[in-house]
């Protein structure tokens, strides 16, 4: 007896002690983890706002609607209009490319392939991936923005440029359109990645709920993988986006890098550019204060359109699925 | 009733196809009744593992038969096999013949698809749809066949609902989602959810075992209450629940059918030595 409640007192100041040290030591990291992402935020907010100070009391909001590009000293003048529309279009392009592509192949893998097939095309879409986007831009440079313009753009132009103005402009193949394919391409493996994964998480007695009452397997996928997981395919697409949006050096080598009111693209076969492209392509040559102070602001543009745009989504996934907010209480 | 017109359209099971062979297996005297369901040797594999070997077994229509054994002995792939869900499991088949209103399930000329519409299945979980609510969830196979008149969805999602006893319980709420109820109702939900699509055979998978004993106890009550209308073939490792519930029994043991006969046989005077040790509780 005595023995026994001896050694009950000396596990339980052992147990005591480990509470101490471990929680704290866990706290302490954990707490500093996540303190380090608030001040990431505060500090880029920070410079990029205080880098952006000269040039909007320069130019006023005016910098974001004007399309002027002149860094010669003393007739300098700046606006950021024609690259804030060269990023969205050549964004919503690989877009309007990649996430149904991206969808179909998560899919492909997860709802249809058998393991054989689908493990290894898993496998390949994540070294995909990992592909650094200076690779695809070298090949689009090289050799495919020549079948862009040969088998897409040439054909459109010829059959459409009368009627349709979109596509009314000589293609070079260096332009906005493709630049947005290829970065279709770059996040493509990205999305359907983070695609297949999210599916995953649907457990198999849904879909098998589905099948029960006659469901073929693309009705399953719609009524019982895609509500499970809607959130998380947003998530995906935004993410993809969020990388197409703030893509520097593929769509610099692809995009034709076009400044001033001649940025602004009548056509998607003009040549174009983007906030983040600019940026990479005078940052070395900022010629003043106020030039380098207007490229800081294309920077600051940029994180406000990307954070716009997630806010947006999120809160459209939000009112989308407002019933399944009580489903977690399960 | 309308809702069948809708369904034929998309039907073609009993289109063009009659039965060509008489059976042959376990047509004893009792080969005058009907039976809905006949298992004529059928194998269930998981790649080359053979789960299920060569079972045969006659359901009779409007009754209920349970199938009992120890766990891993085969019960919930013989049951998957009547639906040909087993097959969705990869790598899994199935072979052999299951009868059902005299057409082979596994024939040639059938759609998988157009059979789980006929066959009706409840899980071991309770797996209502997370985003739908109660109204939809168990109009949802219903709409997924093509049914868009909202009076006749509208009266079968009350029918059913009452069919599961669950009516009383929700009939204010209909439009809160079906994860909102507890274990109990979600099973009763998915039961309803699977009448709704008006299915002959209801299959069951250890549906109560997620469940406390009161609502076990309604579930028992409810599949008394429908074998009036549905062959009812339930899963369950519960032999009190076997012995209650059901008029026939089919004891498995290692993939093999051990025994079948009437519940009170098996119960009362099994005739192999296997079926006695595992109804006294001696292994299992
Ligand atoms: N997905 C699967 N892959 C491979 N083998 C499986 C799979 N599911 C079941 N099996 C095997 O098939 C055999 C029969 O399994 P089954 O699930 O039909 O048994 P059960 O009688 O329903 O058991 P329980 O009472 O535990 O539910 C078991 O030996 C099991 O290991
Ligand atoms: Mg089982």
């Amino acid at each position: 007896m005595t023995s026994n409640s001896k050694n009950h007192r000396n596990i339980s100041s052992l147990f005591v002690m480990r509470k101490k040290r471990g929680d704290r030591l866990f706290y302490g990291l954990v707490i500093g983890a996540a303190g380090y992402t608030l001040l990431m935020v505060a500090l880029v907010a920070f410079s990029v706002t205080r880098g952006s100070i000269d040039i909007f009391s320069a130019e006023g909001i005016g910098f974001v609607f004007q399309s002027n590009w002149n860094a010669v000293e003393g007739r300098e003048s700046f606006g950021a209009f024609p690259y804030i529309i060269g990023t969205l279009l050549s964004s919503a392009i690989a877009m309007a490319i990649g996430v149904p592509i991206s969808l179909a192949i998560a899919i492909f893998i997860s709802e249809i392939a058998p393991p054989r097939i689908g493990t290894p095309l898993s496998f390949i879409t994540e070294l995909l991936a990992a592909v650094p986007s200076i690779i695809y831009g070298l090949w689009a440079l090289f050799v495919f923005r020549f079948w862009v313009r040969d088998l897409i753009e040439k054909p459109l132009y010829d059959v459409f440029h009368g009627s349709i103005p979109f596509f009314a402009k000589t293609p070079f193949g260096l332009d906005i359109f493709t630049a947005g394919i290829v970065l279709a391409i770059m996040i493509i493996p990205i999305i359907s990645s983070i695609c297949r994964e999210v599916m995953r998480v649907v457990p198999d007695s849904q879909r098998e709920a589905a099948y029960s009452l006659g469901a073929t397997r693309w009705e399953t996928v719609r009524m019982a993988v895609f509500p499970y997981v809607k959130s998380g395919l947003v998530g995906a697409a935004m993410l993809g986006l969020g990388r197409a949006v703030g893509e520097t050096i593929l769509v610099t080598m692809v995009i034709g890098n076009v400044i001033g009111p001649g940025a602004i693209p009548t056509s998607i076969f003009s040549q174009g550019q983007t906030l983040a492209s600019l940026v990479a392509n005078e940052f070395n040559e900022a010629s003043s204060d106020l030039h380098l102070s207007a490229l800081i602001a294309l920077g600051a543009i940029l994180l406000v359109l990307t954070m716009g745009i997630n806010i947006v989504a999120r809160l459209l996934v939000k009112k989308k699925i407002k019933v399944s907010s009580g489903a977690k209480s399960q | 009733m309308a809702i069948e017109e809708t369904f034929d359209a998309k039907e073609s099971m009993t289109e063009g196809h009659s039965l060509t062979r008489e059976p042959r297996i376990n047509e004893t005297a009792e080969s005058t009744e009907r039976f809905k369901v006949r298992i004529e040797n059928v194998n269930g594999w998981y790649g080359s593992k053979r789960a299920i070997k060569d079972v045969n077994l006659n359901v009779r229509e409007k009754t209920v038969t349970a199938f009992i054994g120890p766990s891993g002995c085969g019960k919930t792939t013989l049951l998957r096999c009547l639906n040909r869900m087993h097959e969705m499991t990869p790598g899994a088949h199935a072979d052999g013949r299951v009868v059902v209103d005299g057409i082979d399930i596994y024939g040639k000329s059938i759609d998988p698809v157009v059979i789980r519409r006929r066959i009706g299945m409840v899980f071991q979980k309770p797996n209502p749809f997370p985003t739908m609510s109660i109204f939809d969830n168990v109009a949802a196979g219903l709409r997924l066949n093509g049914m868009r008149n909202k009076t006749i969805i509208r009266e079968i999602v009350e029918e059913s609902l009452k069919n599961a006893a669950l009516w009383e319980e929700v009939k204010n709420e209909l439009e809160k989602p079906g994860m909102s109820l507890s274990g109990g109702q979600q099973q009763r939900l998915c039961i309803a959810r699977a009448l709704a699509m008006q299915p002959e055979v209801l299959l069951m998978d250890e549906p109560t075992s997620s469940l406390d004993p009161i609502g076990s106890s309604k579930i028992e009550e409810l599949v008394r209450t429908l074998k009036d209308s549905v062959t009812i073939i339930i899963v369950t490792h519960n032999m009190q629940q076997a012995a209650r519930v059901s008029d026939f029994t089919a004891f498995m043991y290692l993939g093999d059918l051990i025994e079948y006969g009437s519940t009170n046989q098996i119960f009362m005077k099994p005739e192999k030595e296997l079926t006695e040790r595992y109804i006294s509780g001696k292994f299992g």
